[in-house]
């Protein structure tokens, strides 16, 4: 019962996962694997000598930075506010709203950032009624870094709620009550009981995240890439893309997708060592 | 991956607990500035989700009139017209977009759905052959990927460069949602399954008399994210598709909207509306009216996704 997801899973994740050879070759595609020449870390050492590809890199990771200043919060935040919420049926109407954008797909969330804040959008459109210039905020590399995050929190911070929501309902009622009988003010208790008790799952979204911290959205980035230009909107995922599919640069490609791959699978273990170390249970539990 | 396992009925009671007895005795009452922001920043939240969805449908039953009235999107509705979706839907471009999504999603899912329950259900028993070696091959495709390069390629070389088998086969399996059935799975009473089988019931009677039924659920949660995902892609087209005669409509979306290309107009494009005797419709109505056709299926399939989040298949999944 097992074996067609077996085939699916070897033919199409495990057989392209040893085709990452092809980083170590000149590889041309009219004469296959077996036909091209190895040619050792040639690729990678040219990779590690392109600006471009630093730029990539260092692209990807100040967006990483910024958004886990930016984004990772705001979902605690706004599942505290809406855990505050009396009401059920305000907070079922409220979580139905706020977590639909996550199944949108990214073409559909940047087509509705360009109509609301884009040169031929709603905000340009109203600031020209008004006498003013228009701004068009999705072309913009300078605010770039900005706007990624504002579309990646628009799309996603309501979904990234429900793990604290159901954590948050695991914390023990009587702990509150016992903290007030004790005279622990709001702040306190949200202090002393309401953030220890989250701590495991934002530890192990922080790993997760950090795990990642290479992946910032593929899709998101190439849609945007040619409005934006490639000095801000250029990541390791779209590198991958130009560098080596389009340019038919297929062995370089392969090196520059092959370090991104091994630096984060080292950056996940790494990461969930360090829970393991401070105490906490990590993704993956020792047993 | 788990932290802490859920327990469904304690949150539902203290829920209930809550709403019918309103702010527990002991808490303090709200300061005003409480009592005052806590609506407004709400009130906010659902407005910035819904505020662009409610422009773009009203701008695409815009007649041309109300679109140069109002400088470009319209967000007081005056003088509406459906003229942009018959334009859309009476054939070209969009039509056959619109229908190679549908039977992407309608085939994938049916395919996805198969295949997942089939294995969910292997490695959901333990002592079946190979359960733990082929349970860590499905794991081990979370840590790594293989790239796009080297997927292009196996791709290219099995000829599925632009054929639909190429949106479908590449990314069939989702790992994490064979996880979450396999869970699920995993909580039906192994009793129940051994009596089945004294009675004379073979492996797939189990699966389809048995398993099936109790676990409708995690069959239509997991079903209704496959569906979601394939409706929503555009990575795979945007690698394998070159004949854009086979697009999807996301890659339409992309095209028209996000590119801002002129959509052809007469063959092949978009008619010029005299079908229904409506007056044509103004472009940015037509390129708005893309927008909702792409919004729409998920809109119509969410509240059926919602319906399950109560009962908690996906946090005690996301869960462990």
């Amino acid at each position: 019962m097992v074996a067609p997801v077996i085939v699916l899973l070897g033919v199409f994740h495990y057989f392209p996962t040893l085709g990452n050879v092809i980083a170590f070759q000149d590889y041309s595609p009219y004469v296959g694997i077996r036909g091209s020449d190895f040619v050792g870390f040639a690729n990678f050492s040219r990779l590690f000598s392109e600006v471009a590809f630093w730029k990539a890199l260092a692209n990807t990771l100040s967006i990483t930075a910024f958004q886990l200043v930016f984004f990772f919060p705001i979902p605690i935040g706004l599942a505290l506010l809406l855990n505050s919420v009396l009401s059920t049926r305000l907070r079922t109407f409220i979580q139905g709203v706020v977590y639909l954008p996550h199944f949108f797909s990214w073409v559909l969330v940047v087509s509705l950032f360009q109509q609301m804040i884009g040169g031929a959008g709603l905000l340009a459109q109203t600031l020209r009624e008004h006498g003013h210039s228009a701004v068009d905020l999705m072309t913009k590399p300078d605010t770039f870094i900005v706007l990624v995050t504002a579309q990646a929190v628009w799309k996603d911070a309501g979904w990234g709620m429900i793990v604290f929501l159901a954590a948050l309902s695991t914390i023990n009622p009587a702990l509150y009550e016992a903290a007030a009988a004790d005279g622990a003010n709001r702040w306190r208790r949200l202090w002393h009981i309401t953030l220890p008790g989250l701590r495991p799952v934002i530890v192990l979204l922080l790993i997760l995240r950090l795990g990642d911290a290479l992946t910032v959205g593929f899709e998101q980035f190439i849609l945007q890439r040619s409005a934006v230009g490639g000095g801000a909107a250029e990541v390791l995922d779209t590198y991958v893309y130009y560098q080596g599919l389009l340019a038919g640069d297929f062995g370089y490609g392969a090196a520059a997708g092959l370090f991104k791959g091994l630096v984060g699978l080292v950056l996940v273990l790494v990461a969930n060592k360090f829970a393991h170390l401070i105490g906490e249970q990590g993704v993956y539990s020792r047993s | 991956m788990t932290t802490q396992t859920l327990s469904t009925p304690r949150r539902l009671a203290r829920q209930r607990a809550q709403t019918e007895a309103g702010r527990p005795v002991w808490e303090e009452q709200p300061s005003w500035f409480g009592r005052l922001s806590k609506p407004v920043v709400l009130a906010l939240v659902a407005l910035l989700v819904t505020f662009p969805l409610y422009v773009v449908v009203v701008t695409s039953l815009s007649t041309t009139e109300a679109v140069t009235r109002a400088g470009g999107l319209v967000v007081v509705p005056r003088e509406l017209t459906i003229a942009a979706y018959v334009q859309l839907l009476s054939g070209g471009v969009v039509t056959r977009a619109l229908l190679i999504s549908t039977g992407i999603t309608l085939i994938g899912t049916a395919f996805s759905l198969g295949l997942t329950v089939l294995a969910a259900y292997g490695l959901s028993r333990p002592g079946s052959l190979l359960h733990r070696p082929l349970l860590f091959v499905v794991l081990l495709t979370f840590l790594f990927g293989p790239g796009i390069i080297p997927s292009y390629l196996v791709v290219n070389a099995l000829g599925l460069i632009d054929s639909y088998g190429s949106l479908i086969l590449p990314t069939a399996i989702s790992a994490f949602n064979l996880i979450v059935m396999r869970s699920f799975f995993m909580g039906i009473p192994g009793e129940l399954i051994d009596s089945a089988r004294i009675d004379g019931a073979g492996e797939f009677a189990v699966l389809s008399r048995i398993v099936l039924p109790l676990s409708k659920a995690v069959v239509a949660v997991v079903g209704l994210f496959y569906a979601v995902g394939y409706w929503n892609a555009f990575f795979n087209a945007m690698l394998y598709i070159n004949d854009n005669n086979k697009w999807p409509l996301q890659m339409v979306l992309r095209t028209y909207i996000v590119q801002a290309q002129v959509l052809p107009t007469g063959a092949g494009g978009v008619t010029s509306g005299s079908g229904m005797g409506l007056a044509p419709a103004p472009s940015l109505a037509i390129k708005m009216a893309i927008v909702v056709i792409a919004v729409v299926p998920v809109l119509v399939i969410y509240p059926f996704i919602q319906r399950h989040f109560t009962k908690g298949v996906i946090i005690g999944a996301v869960k462990g």
